[in-house]
């Protein structure tokens, strides 16, 4: 006996929506079996991870601070993974998009204005822009695999950082730390409540998500991705431009992320640091896939994977788990999402050696 | 039916298949007997192909049994099929390009043979049934009717009792076909039973003893062709009446309103054949066919007419007497071209979107369907709204998805989408290609009114008896060439078949397997 995948009929569209629940279950209740392996109770861990971080202003503060940069990156990525463009290089256009705005806010020196911030949330589009660029280039001009070209730029632009942080960039009154001054108050995003990191970077962000919504969904535009993702034939028939489409999404795609890199920087960090994301820019896969590539599913599931950050520091915090329990609970969700994925187009079926008499 | 005295060949009793959500096979019985070619009719989707899989071992029945010679077999395999003596010839081929006839052949053979003793069986077949092949011919070097002749002479080989042909003359021409006839009439003489897939009536007719008519899974009737008409079989066909369309004869012909002149292109696709100094004019009101077998530079031809492919020089293609040729798809639609496309689903239309989608793929500029990069839904909605009810395209709605329609329907709502843009020059791939009868008598009325409202109509198409049926004046594409412009009243259909054939007036005559076989 050997496993099948056999194609279903018609997919259900309420399983689609249903499969991202699923996966979440499934995971938390893959997750209590590995806590009682380590010898914790499962309800005070999941308790500890999905419940507590919530129940603090502070804490819900720091959801919207985590969210913030998975929900930008992931809403770019879906632009370019509905037309079958696989950009996976959103950490390294993040880089990009908050050196470009840092150089701003570095040049710009003291208090110079309030020209500062306008011009370094433009500076982040255009650095994350222009890096996702050089993948758009070789797409389109050589036809290369723009997976490959987006990832190695990613160690690129973290090499590049280091090279501006350890070099040119760094604090002279730093003693040697490998950082850059400290922004000036006027190249720091407004807080929107005292007390939480909660700055404007999280409205922008959520208004970002609308108008995504309304490209997708009314624009011609984003009707232009979705038939260029599902058949490149008919795209052509109808007159849309593949080349422009690939331009199109992956230039959107790193200036989000480069925004998102911006927003780092310009808030909660203050300044340029050899590390400025946790892997916010891979991460942002899942948020995207886990939110069915839709704009508003996106900022659910930006919002839960930002829950499973907070929720890993708590449990680290609380009952001395390693902090890496986050990547596992992430790498799970993705895992059991495309598994619940596959079961609900394909069934699985034995098929045995074995002759079937037709009946007389 | 009285029983003939010698005991039938095959005997399937009660064959039912069922796949997920489709009934395929619903109770078949069919009898076939030495020496008797039977016809196998039915639209797409009536469930021949899936029967037909049933008896060469491909696909297991749910229940049903199969008599061989008298006896209860069960078919578990093809090799096992042939062991009982079933030969089937597939409609796709199953060759080797880059091999030999001979090789072909001994590839196909469950036993192991020689190839010296393999060429000399090739000919000795080939000579008794007028299958003249060259054995030690490369595939690739063979016409289609060629390549079909090595599938044939490989079944042969095997000495079958029983030959099943799927639709063995759609790549075919007209003169390659009637050779195909006298082969297959040869051998049942020779006491072989074949069965005959098709839809193409007018051959059933001429060839085929028996025919048993399928209809959604089931055996709906069972005649003798040859006392049927062919408007009767197509009633069985589909269970419904309907009017074939005619022509109005003698329509004045107009200013030309698609001009291509001097157009060379290489294929875009590895494979494809490369069209060289095509000419033709198609005026106002005019429907001009082009005939030709499959493979002789069609999809370039047609990629280069809609704007996916561009032209070397602008002045190649004129529409409406504006250079063209250095235009996309986009801007040819504004001036006034419309599209339909071969393949419907994956290029004419989005499988998974919705109708209302796919009616906007085309028609966003000439029906006015967006304001400042917004889709106006409402006017999309409306717009599909009367697609579907003026072409009467049977759906589930127009939220449903292109995938969920029949290919008759979907092809319906893809050339209702193109007329109601109003094109000036409408350009259609195979518009009846896989469509049943009823929905082709359809297409065929709508593209004869089109015309009579003065658009020009370029209708490439395999089927010679479309093009014969509504174009006024016809030409012929082989290799990438494009014959003169006949008027279809006066053209000779003979003649035409020859051209098909890439065998024209005098210039190249026969293809180098042809002449290599002659010597041999």
């Amino acid at each position: 006996m050997r496993p099948r995948l056999e194609a279903r009929v018609g997919t259900s569209r309420t399983m689609v929506y249903a499969t991202p629940v699923m996966a979440v279950i499934l995971t938390m209740a893959c997750g209590s079996v590995l806590f009682a392996a380590l010898g914790h109770q499962p309800p005070a861990v999941l308790y500890a991870f999905f419940i507590q971080p919530l129940s603090s202003t502070y804490g819900l503060a720091e959801l919207a601070v985590k969210a913030t940069p998975l929900v930008l990156c992931a809403i770019g990525l879906s632009f370019g993974f509905r037309a079958n463009v696989w950009n996976i290089g959103a950490e390294g256009q993040l880089t990009l998009g908050a050196i470009a705005g840092s150089g701003v806010a570095l040049w710009a020196g003291g208090d110079a204005g309030p020209w500062v911030l306008p011009a370094m949330i433009f500076a982040g589009l255009l650095g994350g822009a222009a890096w996702a660029a050089i993948p758009a280039f070789f797409k389109t001009r050589f036809n290369a695999n723009e997976i490959l070209t987006s990832l190695m730029l990613t160690y690129v632009a973290i090499l590049l950082l280091s090279y501006l942080v350890h070099g040119p960039w760094k604090d002279p009154d730093g003693y040697s730390f490998p950082q850059s001054r400290m922004f000036a108050d006027s190249a720091l995003l407004p807080l929107l409540t005292t007390g939480t990191r909660l700055h404007l970077g999280a409205p922008i962000t959520l208004f970002l998500a609308l108008a995504a919504w309304w490209m997708m969904a009314r624009m011609f535009i984003g009707f232009q991705i979705k038939v260029v993702g599902l058949t490149t034939a008919a795209a052509g028939l109808a007159g849309f431009s593949v080349k422009r489409l690939i331009w199109i999404t992956l230039l959107t795609g790193g200036g989000l992320s480069g925004l998102a890199g911006l927003f780092e920087v310009a808030g909660p960090i203050g300044q340029l640091q050899p590390t400025i994301s946790p892997g916010y820019g891979f991460t942002a896969i899942i948020v995207a896939f886990l939110g069915r590539l839709h704009p508003m599913g996106i900022l659910v599931a930006g919002l839960f994977i930002a829950l499973s950050y907070l929720g890993g520091e708590t449990v680290q915090i609380e009952l001395g788990l390693p902090l890496a329990v986050s990547g596992v609970f992430q790498g799970m969700l993705l895992f059991f999402l495309l598994a619940a994925d596959v079961l609900v187009r394909y069934r699985l079926r034995w098929s045995r050696a074995m002759t079937t008499q037709a009946a007389g | 039916m009285a029983e003939a005295a010698a005991p039938e060949r095959l005997k399937l009793r009660g064959i039912t298949k069922q796949f997920p959500g489709c009934l395929a096979n619903d109770q078949v019985d069919l009898t076939l007997r030495p020496g008797e070619i039977h016809a196998l009719l039915g639209e797409n989707g009536a469930g021949k192909s899936t029967l037909v899989k049933i008896i060469y071992g491909v696909l297991r029945a749910n229940s049903g049994e199969i008599l061989w010679n008298g006896q209860a077999v069960t078919i578990t395999s093809p090799s096992q099929a042939r062991r009982l003596g079933i030969a089937m010839v597939f409609q796709h081929f199953s060759l080797f390009d880059s091999m030999t006839v001979a090789e072909n052949v001994a590839l196909g053979l469950d036993h192991g043979a020689g190839l010296s003793a393999l060429t000399a069986q090739i000919g000795e077949v080939g000579r008794r049934y007028g299958l003249a092949l060259a054995p030690e011919q490369v595939v690739h070097d063979l016409s289609v009717g060629e390549r079909q002749r090595v599938e044939i002479v490989r079944c042969l080989m095997q000495k079958p009792r029983l030959l099943i042909m799927d639709e063995p003359t759609s790549v075919l021409t007209p003169g390659e076909a009637e050779a195909l006839f006298s082969t297959l009439r040869q051998l049942a003489n020779e006491g072989c039973a074949i069965l005959y897939i098709s839809h193409k009536l007018q051959e059933i007719r001429t060839l085929c003893d028996r025919a048993t008519v399928m209809r959604a899974g089931r055996v709906v009737a069972s005649c003798d062709p040859r006392q049927e008409s062919a408007y009767d079989l197509a009633r069985l066909m589909t269970g419904a009446d309907f009017d074939q369309a005619r022509k109005p004869p003698g329509r004045p012909r107009g200013k030309a309103r698609l001009q291509v002149s001097g157009l060379s292109l290489a294929a875009a696709a590895l494979l494809g054949t490369p069209i060289t100094n095509i000419n033709f004019v198609v005026a106002t009101g005019e429907i001009l066919g082009i005939a030709g077998v499959a493979g002789n530079g069609q999809n370039t031809l047609l990629a280069a007419l809609s704007g996916e492919q561009p032209c070397p020089g602008a002045g190649n293609i004129r529409i409406e007497g504006q250079d063209a040729g250095n235009l996309g798809p986009r801007r040819r639609r504004r001036l006034g071209l419309a599209f339909v496309p071969e393949e419907r689903l994956g290029h004419g239309a989005v499988p998974e979107m919705s109708l209302a989608a796919n009616a906007l793929l085309t028609g966003y500029d000439r029906q006015d369907l967006l304001s400042r990069g917004n889709i106006i839904f409402a006017r999309t909605r409306d717009y599909t709204q009367r697609i579907v009810q003026s072409f009467q395209v049977v759906s589930g709605g127009i939220g449903s998805p292109a995938n969920s329609l029949s290919g008759g329907n979907l092809q319906k709502f893809i050339i209702g989408r193109e007329l109601l843009q109003e094109p000036k020059v409408l350009v259609v791939a195979h518009p009846t290609w896989g469509v049943d009868a009823g929905a082709a008598a359809a297409i065929h009325t709508a593209l004869l009114d089109l015309a009579s409202q003065g658009t020009a109509i370029l209708v490439v198409s395999q089927d010679l008896d479309e093009l014969l049926q509504i174009s006024d004046r016809i030409a012929v594409l082989s290799r990438g060439q494009l014959s003169e412009c006949m008027v279809t009243a006066d053209a000779d259909v003979a003649r035409i078949g020859l051209l098909m054939g890439g065998q024209g007036d005098g210039h190249g005559t026969q293809t180098k397997g042809e002449q290599r076989a002659a010597q041999t």
